[in-house]
């Protein structure tokens, strides 16, 4: 058995953003300017814890990145031994194409993940939530709850199921302080540099001016206390229920994450170099130039953005029916349709901060170390690259941050109008659909939807939350307001 | 002030014809009426007669842009863009699918889009400005900060569970009122009740902040600081001062709203059964109509344009030296 990685499109552009990041971090820290904002960012507990429940969120979103394929077939032994692995033969690839997460689900849950179920249940039963025609041991057939399949299936006894859960609790709480208490000891003998961790810690949980380490602290704790508690209740039970064809909603939700994290990410990217280009272009050379390019996005920023997405999806649908044969996998349809929808939230988005950049532009322009430099005949390109590019960088941080929470809310709807991600695609918008009409069912399912709530409250809240911090952090002095949109803009800012 | 408006009505109408160029290139080049014909016939095996037998019923079995079969103006008058696309000038939108008149439906339906529209933007503005205005005039106590913690929060919440919460607090689990339905304004007040209300919650969190702001940067500024010098109290100062100055950019900013109200919202309309604008859009994505899909994005093209230039008359109104631009 040997394993083929599988780059799928959205796979690469969210690997991209991850370099892209990085090398960002590493330029800003040698230079003291772009690392100041941050800092302040730093000093604000709210947004550090914020910025910890993000690191999670993209910690299981990037391990749900890494695709690959089980090759079924094993290779030669010969071939194998010779220390290469030259495909003897046809290689059997799986069709399933599976991520690390994945694994990583199948291992701490085990057979709990995925589909195990036959239809609903309820979080932690171990008795189905439909009524089924069981035959008895002395051959007679009565109508009942029969037991789960996985769910709760190590018990002898359903009675004994409360004791046990409330065991497992506490071996999860446990567990999870434990974790935590390891990780706080890493990080002292890291910050003390391996002498005196009590001192670092003692300092650590006192606030010093600099970082405000306590809540980031204590958010670790709730994270590491609610995953140590889905691995010991989650590999026993359903902890959060199953769905109406009897996949475990903890691995749905899980699994949504990506989802949810490559459209509020992804559709800034995308937009991002047309937005800064255009804008600056804009401002920068007045004239038709300028002319053109309001025109282009006051004409955009007219459609009702929702019928502009619906009429771009159904068309991309039509494009992906008709070239049936260019996608191997369901899966790969699925990415395809993924990245139509970010490219086109993101048509539809560049406009506010296009116009945004247009007016800074126009402002700076006149300003005098602009003037100079046109005056020592630097290319304009160069001007534009050089002088005004980085005076406008707060703008785009700021627009970047804030827009993330409100494309992972506009996926949800997208997603219920019938214009979202593909409905086979694990996401937030596809979960709450599955589940709104069993709402009047009686009694209620209402864990699918409770599950989506609370994953869906905790990455757009702490989202939101950060974002105001890093706007307060880069711009404090201006409230971020778009500018107002308007049919001709005015020549002059 | 003539010049300005036509000036203004012109270049509406510029962006009024690339929004129709747009749809018409998304609609017609991108997708050719013969990958449309066979979505609509479903499956791979459609023979060749079935396109062209479904093309000629909708009137698609022309070129697209340029007719040279056809004699003078009708070379650009019996073409696919000019029958589909810039009849919509006209209000000649065809018909749907299902065969239907769709300018008639777009008329019979606007009534109960508005229904729910007018309620939810009249009493949302009262209401939000009122709670911005009394966040101001505590700003920095115990109470501004827990209500800016929860409207935080409230905007975190995605529209989608407000409906279906509320839905099932009031309809099935009180019993107050019908889960969804319709039946005009007065005799099916009942009906409306619900929707309004959550409108009302889901909207309040975006609009509070950003007027609480307004008020804010407000009270910063000096004719706040000169009120306060001659003795005005607190209490004066807002109303009287802050209130009326912070009421400009809010309604000069909300005039753009007034003709999308027409559009009704989509997901309101769709879970409460009401048979407006909004469900209408959602019913064709559905369907995949793409004839009123195409309608309603001219359709509400021209309404925030329209929204657009209200705007801008407004401004004017309020401020003079716009006028001189």
């Amino acid at each position: 058995m040997s394993i083929t990685p599988v780059f799928l499109k959205t796979d690469l552009l969210i690997w991209l953003l991850v370099a892209a990041v990085l090398w960002y971090v590493l330029h800003a820290r040698r230079h003291p300017h772009l690392l100041a904002p941050w800092i302040k960012v730093r000093r604000n507990g709210i947004a550090m814890a914020c910025a910890m429940v993000l690191a999670t969120y993209a910690a299981i979103g990037l391990l749900d990145s890494l695709h690959f394929r089980v090759t079924m077939q094993p290779v030669a032994p010969a071939a194998q031994a010779a220390g290469r692995a030259p495909p003897t033969g046809k290689a059997q690839l799986s069709v399933e194409v599976k991520s690390v997460l994945d694994v990583l689900i199948g291992v701490t849950l085990g057979q709990m993940a995925g589909k195990s179920e036959k239809t609903y249940s309820a979080p932690l039963a171990t008795h189905s939530f439909a009524k089924e025609t069981v035959e008895r041991a002395d051959g007679t057939q009565a109508r009942e709850f029969p037991r789960l399949t996985s769910g709760g299936a190590h018990l002898k006894d359903t009675a004994d199921a409360g004791a046990d859960i409330a065991k497992r609790s506490v071996a999860g709480l446990a567990g999870g302080f434990v974790l935590w208490s390891l990780a706080c000891l890493g990080l002292c003998l890291l910050i003390g540099r391996g002498k005196q961790p009590l001192r670092a810690w003692r300092g650590l949980w006192r606030e010093p001016a600099y970082a405000p380490w306590r809540p980031v602290l204590i958010t670790l704790l709730i994270i590491c206390l609610l995953a140590a508690l889905a691995v010991t209740l989650g590999s026993r039970y359903h902890l959060f229920g199953t769905d109406k064809v009897g996949q475990d909603v903890l691995t749905l939700s899980l699994k949504s994450i990506r989802t949810g994290l490559l459209i509020g990410t992804l559709t800034t990217m995308v937009m991002l170099p047309f937005a800064v280009l255009a804008g600056l272009a804009a401002g920068y050379f007045k004239g038709w130039v300028d002319d053109v390019i309001v025109y282009v996005y006051t004409t955009l920023s007219s459609i009702p953005s929702v019928l502009l997405i619906a009429a771009a999806v159904l068309i991309t649908q039509v494009y992906i029916d008709t070239h049936a044969d260019d996608f191997q996998t369901t899966l790969e349809r699925a990415d395809f349709r993924l990245l139509a929808l970010c490219i086109i939230l993101g048509v539809t988005s560049w406009t506010g901060l296009c116009r945004l950049l247009r007016g800074e532009a126009l402002k700076l322009r006149e300003l005098d170390y602009i003037q100079a430099a046109q005056a020592f005949g630097v290319a304009r390109l160069r001007i534009l690259s050089r002088h005004m590019l980085p005076n406008v960088m707060h703008l785009v941080t700021i627009s970047a941050v804030m827009d993330f929470s409100g494309m992972v809310l506009a996926e949800a709807v997208l997603s219920y109008v019938g214009v979202g991600v593909d409905p086979t695609m694990n996401s937030f918008g596809t979960m709450i659909n599955a589940a709104r009409f069993e709402i009047s069912r009686e009694p209620v399912v209402w864990w699918l939807l409770a599950a989506a709530f609370f994953f869906m409250l905790a990455l757009v809240l702490a989202a939101n939350l950060f974002a105001d911090a890093v706007q307060e952090a880069f711009d404090p002095r201006r409230v971020m307001r778009r500018p107002r949109p308007r049919l001709m803009e005015p020549k002059r800012a | 002030m003539t010049a300005y408006l036509l000036r203004r009505i012109g270049y509406g109408l510029l962006v009024l014809i690339g929004v129709n160029l747009i749809t018409f290139w998304l609609f017609f080049k991108v997708n050719t009426p013969d990958d449309i014909a066979r979505i609509q016939l479903g499956g791979k095996r459609i023979t060749a007669d079935a396109i062209t037998k479904w093309k000629a019923e909708r009137g698609y079995d022309k070129p697209l842009l340029y007719n040279s079969a056809a004699q003078g103006a009708a070379k650009f008058t019996n073409t696919i863009y000019f029958e589909k696309s810039a009849a919509m000038f006209a209000l000649n939108f065809g018909q749907s699918d299902d065969g239907r008149d769709i300018w008639y439906e777009i008329r019979t339906r606007a009534g109960p889009s508005l229904a729910i529209q007018v309620p939810v933007f009249i009493v949302g503005l009262a209401l939000y400005v009122s709670f911005a205005l009394l966040l101001a005039l505590f700003r920095g106590t115990r109470f501004d900060l827990a209500s800016q913690i929860l409207l935080v929060v409230m905007m975190s919440i995605s529209g989608l569970f407000y409906i279906i919460g509320g839905q099932f607090l009031f309809s099935k689990v009180w019993r107050l009122v019908p889960v969804s339905g319709y039946d005009g304004v007065m005799d099916g007040f009942r009906f409306l009740v619900l929707p309004v209300m959550i409108g009302l919650i889901a909207g309040i969190a975006g609009s509070t902040r950003l007027y609480r702001t307004i008020f804010i940067e407000e009270v910063g500024k000096d004719y706040v600081r000169t009120a306060r010098a001659k003795g005005m109290g607190e209490l004066a100062v807002m109303f009287r001062h802050v209130l009326k100055n912070g009421m400009i950019p809010i309604l000069t900013g909300v005039v753009v709203v007034i003709p999308t109200l027409f559009m009704g919202s989509l997901l309101t309309e769709s879970f409460f059964g009401i048979p407006g604008l909004g469900s209408y859009t959602i019913e064709a994505i559905q369907a995949q109509d793409f004839g009123i899909v195409r309608s309603m994005v001219f359709i509400g093209t021209v309404l925030y344009v329209i929204g657009l230039i209200a705007t801008d008359i407004s401004y004017t109104l309020v401020d003079p030296r716009v006028r001189i631009e």
